[in-house]
């Protein structure tokens, strides 16, 4: 199979859903002759035009806004939001209105809207370019999330948000846009709602998002070599979150870490965790456990920064004491 | 009507309009005294001109986002009293089956696209709805209503922006009220609102939102030329809400005197002077529009005692239209 970056993936998905149905459009800051700084959406504003690929102001309050009242009309508009850091500019018209518009009205209005934006520390960019917020907004009911962790999840997850009737929110790591994966030629959708195994094991599962499958995969090699078989499974989507098969991989193992780039405290590695631990109670040989990334801003510094989030070594090594009987309580 | 009145039925409709709110409005007012509606509401008195005037210069398919102070933005776009009194006392065959109340109350089937209990906050919604007319060719125009109290809020200054940017049929509707909740306007707002919107290229117009042709005038033209492609507009509607800023404000001489209030209703209430106007002009005679008011009050008082009676949603409806699901529901836009 081709193998394409998940940068060229978006792109793609974007391409093929415009060419489908004539109400999606793209709007954002630099979306259309520049591409976006990561060069994501290039090409589309030659094929599709600048007013199906619309470059806005500065103005993401506004510009979001403006998607909502598009969506609730007849639209589905794409809002692509540079850094997810900025959106704490947007969140009235995300979390207020976009989120909440379906069920204020009965049923009556339904925004359909996908915001694109990303997540991702260890770019050097400091506290207000790095952020992963992913859990601010699962925690809103009414929203959508997905993570892809790879071209192929990138592709397929976008296809399905453009198609599903109400606002999702898409997280792309920023480091992983020219990571290549297999990805086929022809159309796939990936539902929401479905978490893949990436690697299956029987001694521990690492549940990990975006990013953080890589790490956990390569931990997983580790393991491996030392005779720990560790099941890698990817949610996919934060909301809906397939329970069932994370819940079941972890009766399989008795064991579960839970990784994710977003702050500890507060996040999805405690709500995954807590989860977990309810349904599969009887079947735990060790607490679950969870990373994610340290509760302090971004900092800038490399020596500091790769600091702050989980990184294969360290679920490793937490996963090994955790299989030998090391870890019986969270210290 | 979408047009500016021509005969009888027309000046009656305006008329007609204005009386259905304030009617609307005094048993609104009376359900919370009573204790019979939970939580509180924001009365819409006073400011019938503005509304009617505006939406009788609209056709069904356009659109507008209405606020907090909603209630008369949603009866001048046609909406009935039966389901919006259910609404306000969260009963099932309400608008929004109970779930949005008086702040939310969305009508899609006549434009409608809900009122907004966050202050500006459907400046995007309106114009997006504009994006959409221009992008499918519907024609649609938007009319975004707001306060005075909203000019402090930059996302209209960053839509105003993009709507001038791109040609949108949006009409901003500012309702200069006189206060933003229990402060006077001039001590929030520096400068001049028209100055606001000329800034970015937007043609600004000021009128009398207590007379209710004059309203309807500015606004079937402004209509027009938004549909011809010649948009955004804003539009400054001088006017004053008779009762405080939520039903519960009753105390509020420490913000405005009794003199004032009285001043407004006495002499320039639209629907006061709009059937002096009427009589004046031999259009209808004081039975007639006796008779309307008869009429509007049997209504109301019918769709009262309705919503009164009428059931809750059942409570296993409090975790539907969460997310809204193709193969469980046809509803949707």
């Amino acid at each position: 199979m081709r193998e394409i970056t998940l940068s060229k993936a978006v792109n793609e998905a974007i391409a093929e859903e415009m060419r489908r149905d004539p109400t999606v459009m793209l709007l954002g800051e630099d979306v259309a002759e520049a591409g976006t700084p990561f060069k994501v959406l290039s090409g589309l504003v030659e094929e599709f035009g600048p007013e199906r690929v619309l470059d806005t102001p500065i103005s993401e309050p506004g510009f979001t806004g403006i998607a909502v009242g598009a969506a609730m009309t007849g639209m589905r508009p794409i809002v692509d939001l540079m850094f997810g850091d900025f959106l704490f500019l947007v969140m009235d018209q995300l979390c207020n209105q976009a989120a909440k518009t379906h069920y204020m009205s009965g049923g009556k209005l339904n925004v359909p809207m996908v915001l694109r934006t990303n997540m991702g520390a260890t770019r050097r960019s400091a506290a207000q370019h790095s952020q992963s917020l992913h859990a601010l907004v699962a925690h809103i009911p009414g929203l959508k999330v997905a993570m892809p962790s790879s071209a192929y999840e990138a592709k397929g997850l976008m296809k399905t948000a453009i198609r599903d009737d109400n606002p999702v929110v898409i997280f792309e790591d920023k480091l992983m846009y020219q990571d290549k994966a297999p990805v086929p030629e022809e159309e796939y959708l990936i539902p929401f709602g479905e978490a893949h195994v990436k690697r299956a094991g029987r001694h521990i599962t690492l549940i990990a998002t975006s990013s953080m499958v890589q790490v956990a995969e390569a931990a997983a090699d580790t393991l491996a070599e030392e005779g720990i078989e560790a099941e890698v499974i990817d949610p996919r989507t934060l909301v809906p979150l397939d329970e069932d098969t994370l819940v079941a991989s972890v009766k399989k193992t008795s064991r579960a870490i839970v990784i994710d780039e977003g702050h500890q405290s507060f996040g999805v590695t405690g709500e995954i965790a807590s989860r977990v631990a309810q349904k599969a109670f009887y079947h735990l040989d060790a607490p679950v456990m969870r990373m994610g990334a340290m509760d302090v801003p971004v900092p800038f510094s490399p020596a500091l920064e790769d600091l702050t989030v989980p990184e294969p070594a360290g679920v490793a090594d937490l996963a090994r004491r955790m299989v030998r009987g090391e870890v019986q309580y969270a210290a | 009507m979408a047009r500016e009145p021509s005969n009888t039925a027309d000046y009656l409709r305006l008329y007609t309009q204005m009386v259905k709110i304030r009617t609307f409005e005094d048993h609104a007012n009376q359900l919370y005294l009573s204790a019979k509606m939970p939580g509180l509401t924001h009365m819409y008195s006073g400011q019938e001109a503005v509304a009617v005037g505006i939406c009788e210069a609209l056709e069904t398919t356009d659109h507008i986002t209405s606020t907090h102070r909603g209630h008369g933005h949603c009866v001048a776009k046609g909406a009935a009293f039966k389901e919006m009194f259910c609404e306000l006392l969260g009963k099932a065959e309400g608008y929004c089956r109970g779930k949005g109340g008086s702040m939310h109350i969305a009508d899609q089937d006549n434009g409608n696209l809900g009122a907004n209990a966050i202050v500006g906050g459907s400046a995007g919604i309106a114009t997006g709805a504009a994006l959409t007319a221009k992008r499918l060719g519907t024609g649609a125009v938007t009319v975004c209503f707001f306060g005075d109290g909203a000019v402090g809020q930059g996302l209209l200054y960053e839509v105003m922006n993009m709507a001038a940017l791109w040609s949108l049929p949006v009409i901003y509707a500012c309702e200069h009220n006189r206060y933003g909740e229990y402060t006077k306007t001039e001590e929030m707002a520096a400068g001049s609102f028209s100055a606001r919107a000329e800034a970015f290229g937007i043609e600004a117009f000021e009128v009398d939102g207590q007379d209710v042709l004059a309203v309807n005038r500015l606004t079937t033209e402004l209509v027009r030329r938004a549909r011809a492609g010649e948009g955004p507009f804003f539009v400054t509607l001088h006017t004053y809400r008779y009762h405080g800023h939520h039903v519960g404000d009753i105390n509020r001489t420490y913000y405005r005197s009794k003199d004032e209030e009285a001043d407004w209703r006495e002499n320039r209430d639209p629907i006061t002077n709009f059937a002096a106007h009427l009589e004046a002009e031999r259009i209808a005679s004081a039975d007639e529009l006796a008779a309307i008011r008869e009429a509007v009050a049997k209504e109301a008082a019918e769709a009262v005692a309705y919503a009164e009676a009428a059931a809750y949603p059942p409570q296993h409806e409090v975790d539907s239209h969460v997310y809204l699901h193709r193969s469980q529901e046809s509803a949707g836009a």
